[in-house]
């Protein structure tokens, strides 16, 4: 008899609400004017843009005018580290970030690096936390950007964002977070919280692909990376992604309703019942805080077996997750998240995380526990390795 | 993916578990890499008689355990020994092209146990 699936993959995407996608649905038709255009059609089209900057603004105590559409989380943190760099040159040519990025974050710091900026890579302690000391001894008079994540995509450890930033702002240098996991999860408060540049991603919250948005803290200059038209105030050229932009407005206001209402709360006792279940499997590890963590989010080394073949058995079942292994990356090597969390290789190749969503229940934690401990015990009879052998 | 008879014989998988006593054991790969497979073989007249294999690895690391295992056994050492990852990919309707080092493991694993066998005979 087949059985519902479970997509436990949120981390990766999360479906299109809904609600989002009839908000969407206009500006794929009636209203498909340029928001550049002075006439009746473009000013519809204006409007609603603006109207979805307001509300991805107000989730996240930003002002309309520091809210810059991209096209999705990577831009957005190219935008937010090249802009940086490239504008405060004269100022230094050091740069900070941390070994667990993304490699939306690493991947352009180590191009940086080619162009001869100087690029110092904090390492992270067992539980993937950057320790504000390496940062303070790490920052020198020619540094002009930090960036390190808010939350980690695949170990779910949440950065002491508040103090790293301020760290920063004492001495003057910019400080980027990537918080494409964060935002919409968490309350989130801009006013207060010392970060100059954060990202953001439509899709992580049950918006659209391909688009998200770069907070610039007002007074922050940074150079755009897509010259041309002008728009968003001159920091990322091209005709608006309309329908996109719309959504990740719509998708915005449900996200603060949610967490109006305390859902990620909630979340995160559901979390606790699934990671309570993983773990009382002998020999599998937590990977990551295991408070300071995501509230949807949670990660394990299954020992003995490999991450992949875990995933497919896992599929098989229809419950939709994900692995760090080296398997699944198509090299030889586990992620580097895991690597630098001090785990050896074969232990880190046994990598699993299930990120919940806003519509999982506890019978679908339930289930997911009990093809857990099946499968597992599956796969380890057919390993080498384990506790008996 | 991963073809339909690679997705059978991961599932399904032939073969799986260890000998006591075996006649020869191979084992190779790394746990470093992801990937161990451990081949256990019983010999009578110069056949494989039985075989068991015990992997730690991907989903394409079992499928070809489990395909090769099936494919010498009852074979003469000679035979078995001329099976190789190419058979087995045939066999398994190809792996993406960065599993290809998963079918080598299992010919090395088949080798592996076939030496050790005869490194036992040999005083």
């Amino acid at each position: 008899m087949p059985v519902r699936p479970i997509y436990l993959d949120h981390s990766a995407t999360t479906p299109l609400d809904g609600v989002v996608l009839e908000a969407m649905m206009p500006y794929l038709r009636e209203n498909f004017g340029n928001p550049n255009s002075i006439h009746a059609w473009g000013r519809r089209a204006r409007q609603a843009v603006e109207e979805a900057r307001g509300a991805v603004a107000s989730l996240v105590g930003a002002k309309d005018r520091e809210v810059f559409f991209t096209g999705g989380g990577s831009e957005a943190d190219n935008l937010a580290i090249k802009g940086t760099a490239l504008a405060r040159q004269q100022k230094g040519r050091h740069l900070i970030t941390s070994a667990i990025e993304h490699h939306a974050v690493l991947d352009v710091f180590s191009w940086l690096g080619k162009q001869g900026f100087d690029v110092t890579v904090l390492s992270v302690d067992e539980t993937g936390r950057v320790s504000p000391k390496d940062l303070e001894r790490a920052l020198r008079p020619d540094t002009t950007l930090v960036s390190i994540m808010f939350a980690n995509n695949e170990i779910g450890t949440l950065q002491p964002v508040a103090e790293l930033g301020e760290l920063c702002r004492q001495r003057d240098v910019l400080f980027h977070t990537d918080a494409v996991q964060v935002v919409g999860h968490l309350p989130l408060d801009l006013a207060t919280l010392p970060v100059d540049l954060l990202t953001m991603s439509a899709h992580k919250m049950y918006g659209p692909k391909g688009v998200g948005a770069l907070f610039v803290r007002r007074g922050v200059r940074i150079d755009p990376l897509v010259h041309g038209g002008g728009q968003e105030r001159g920091l990322r050229s091209g005709t608006e992604n309309v329908a996109g932009i719309v959504g990740f407005g719509a998708a915005a206001r449900l996200a603060r309703e949610r967490l109006a209402a305390g859902e990620h709360l909630k979340e995160a006792e559901l979390r606790d019942h699934l990671l309570e279940g993983l773990l009382e499997v002998d020999d599998v590890l937590l990977t990551g805080h295991r408070t300071d963590r995501l509230p949807f989010h949670a990660s394990v080394c299954v020992r003995f077996i490999e991450g992949e073949a875990l995933l497919l058995r896992l599929d098989a079942a229809g419950i939709g997750a994900s692995s760090g292994s080296a398997c699944t990356s198509g090299s030889l090597d586990p992620s580097h998240v895991l690597l630098a969390l001090g785990l050896d290789h074969a232990t880190a190749h046994g990598s699993l995380r299930l990120s919940l969503g806003k519509d999982t229940s506890r019978e679908d934690v339930d289930r997911t526990r009990a093809a857990f401990r099946e499968i597992v015990e599956v796969l380890r009879a057919m390993s080498p390795f384990g506790r008996n052998k | 993916m991963y073809s339909e008879k690679v997705v059978e014989f991961f599932m399904h998988p032939r073969n799986v578990g260890r000998l006591d006593p075996a006649d020869g054991v191979g084992e190779v790969g790394n746990p470093r890499c992801g990937d161990v497979m451990k081949i256990y073989i019983q010999v009578r007249d110069n056949r494989i008689d039985d075989i068991r294999f015990e992997t730690f690895g991907c989903a394409a690391a079992i499928a070809t355990s489990s395909m090769i295992t099936e494919m010498v056994k009852g074979k003469t050492l000679e035979e078995a020994l001329e099976v190789s990852n190419e058979d087995v990919l045939d066999a398994l309707g190809g792996l993406p092209p960065e599993k290809i080092h998963c079918s080598l493991l299992a010919e090395e694993g088949i080798r592996a146990a076939v030496e050790d066998y005869r490194k036992r005979q040999s005083p």
